[in-house]
């Protein structure tokens, strides 16, 4: 079963604004000068973090987020701002 | 503190109280008996089984040691755990809040703490609203960005930290009570170890519901981190190990989930009483992983800060000096006591590294020969067996179990 098959089976009501940002999604961002193994990518949970090649730089899919934290502690740049979203919206376990 | 007249608010961002709350989960009576007395007796309490056995399983990738106790002993008079549904249980036990004259507000995120006169005197929410209070307290979880914005604490590390993955299954309860060798409405849970984790330092789980499984994997998140995997992936790897394979057969997925776990426990603890504020359960990292509790720790914690703040308000001083009755409280139950006794054990068992891999081996290594008739003499496997013991030296072997004297009972 992969992740996005997962992430199908959840709730969520749609944060109307991104409650994660990249601090500096710049040119000379860490993840774009020293961060090889961007363990955002690789680990987190709803696979919010996404490399884009093409840009060079971090596509964040905040909408997919179950709001578990990892990655406030993952970025080894301390690069990410995961707040949760506003009362009442984002995602809307059943079961827990 | 309801029941002791106090005005009390619970604020809670998901849309319904459980929302927002992930757990394996087991929950242990007595702790809950003490705050909703008798509660096992009312039809309407949210929980699932009762347990009656639990399992311990050693796994390799193709072969497993399970190790088991069952006794319907746990049931009598407080029945030792349930297993429970968290997102059910919360809606239940946060109506048992309202009932007691608690109000609870879903849908109501904490911004930050309000502070007067260089006191913390209330929250503000993500509307913009104050909420003046004699007492804040913060049980926001595991990443409590409460304590944070106040102070008390900084970012966790990947390291005081596990990342947990999990699905619900549905499977019909005759089915899981014929599976589990169950009589009906009675419960099991199982933790795996070994090969299962892929080196990494946590366990796997699988608990009976009612109709339905709960399996899950946690791990350190420092070594997920290591080795870039992804939980969700991880897990399914977990599903697709022989005996797990089997017990899970035409169970299908009703939800997926993940979650924290503090770990970091007795040395990452933070400062549990300032001036107007507490901090109890999983934000105090308040969980016990050798023993897999943590909503009972929270709901002790929970308790006993209840008593504090009703003690205080009697005296009309809400001060850190007053409000350091709590960790008083806290030493003289068995929420201290278990904290500080398991503290080193995570990092005696990383640095021994042969939990993760050696020893499982060796277990199911150890136990082959012993279950095999292949023409040998049992001599010559009892030569091998010491053979397999002396690759590690059994001095090494001693020092690496020595600790684990603290978890035994």
């Amino acid at each position: 079963m992969t992740v996005e098959a997962k992430l199908g089976l959840l709730e969520y009501k749609k944060s109307p604004t991104a409650q994660i940002v990249i601090a500096d999604a710049g040119p000379s961002s860490p993840c774009v000068t020293v961060c090889r193994d961007k363990p955002c990518t690789t680990v987190c949970p709803a696979k919010v973090y996404e490399w884009d090649e093409r840009q060079s730089k971090i596509l964040v899919a905040y909408e997919n987020c179950v709001e578990c934290g990892a990655c406030r502690m993952l970025c080894p740049f301390d690069n990410i701002r995961c707040d949760w979203p506003k009362g009442g919206f984002g995602v809307k376990y059943k079961f827990g | 503190m309801a029941r002791a007249g106090l005005k009390v608010a619970v604020l809670e961002r998901g849309e319904y109280p459980g929302a927002k709350n992930v757990q394996g989960a087991v929950l242990y009576s007595r702790m809950l008996h003490d705050i909703v007395p008798d509660f096992w007796k009312d039809p309407s309490a949210a929980v699932e089984r009762p347990v009656v056995e639990q399992k311990t399983c050693v796994t390799t990738e193709d072969s497993w040691i399970t190790v088991g106790y069952k006794s319907r002993k746990f049931l009598e008079g407080v029945p030792n755990c349930y297993t429970i549904i968290r997102v059910r249980f919360d809606r239940w036990y946060a109506s048992k809040a309202e009932e007691a004259g608690v109000e609870v507000y879903p849908g109501t995120k904490v911004e930050d703490v309000v502070r007067k006169g260089g006191r913390i005197a209330g929250i503000r929410t993500s509307e913009g609203d104050e909420l003046l209070a004699s007492v804040v307290v913060a049980c926001d979880g595991v990443n409590s960005i409460l304590a944070q914005k106040a102070g008390f604490r900084g970012e966790l590390r990947p390291s005081e930290v596990a990342l947990g993955a999990k699905e619900v299954l549905e499977l019909p309860a005759e089915r899981i009570e014929e599976r589990f060798s169950l009589e009906p409405g009675e419960g099991a849970t199982m933790e795996l170890f070994g090969s299962i984790t892929e080196g990494m330092l946590g366990y796997a789980f699988l608990y009976t519901n009612k109709d339905s499984l709960s399996l899950g994997v946690g791990c350190k998140l420092s070594d997920y981190q290591k080795k870039g995997i992804r939980p969700p992936d991880h897990l399914e790897r977990v599903k697709r190990h022989p005996y797990v394979k089997k017990l899970l057969s035409g169970a299908k997925t009703v939800e997926y989930s993940a979650h924290l776990i503090p770990e970091g426990g007795f040395r990452s603890m933070p400062p549990l009483a300032e001036d107007g504020f507490l901090v109890a359960g999983d934000a105090a990292q308040m969980v016990n992983p050798a023993y897999r509790e943590g909503s009972n720790l929270a709901m002790t914690s929970g308790r006993l800060a209840g008593e504090t703040v009703v003690e205080a308000k009697a005296k009309g001083d809400f001060s850190k000096r007053t409000l350091s009755a709590y960790v008083a409280k806290l030493r003289a139950s068995y929420v201290w006591p278990d904290l500080e006794e398991v503290k080193d054990l995570e990092a005696s068992i990383e640095r021994s590294e042969g939990f993760l891999d050696f020893y499982p081996r060796l277990a199911c290594d150890l136990a082959h020969l012993r279950f095999s008739a292949d023409g040998r003499p049992k001599r010559e496997h009892l030569k091998a067996a010491l053979g397999m013991m002396r690759k590690r030296g059994l001095l090494r072997m001693a020092r690496d179990l020595w600790p684990l004297r603290r978890v035994m009972i």
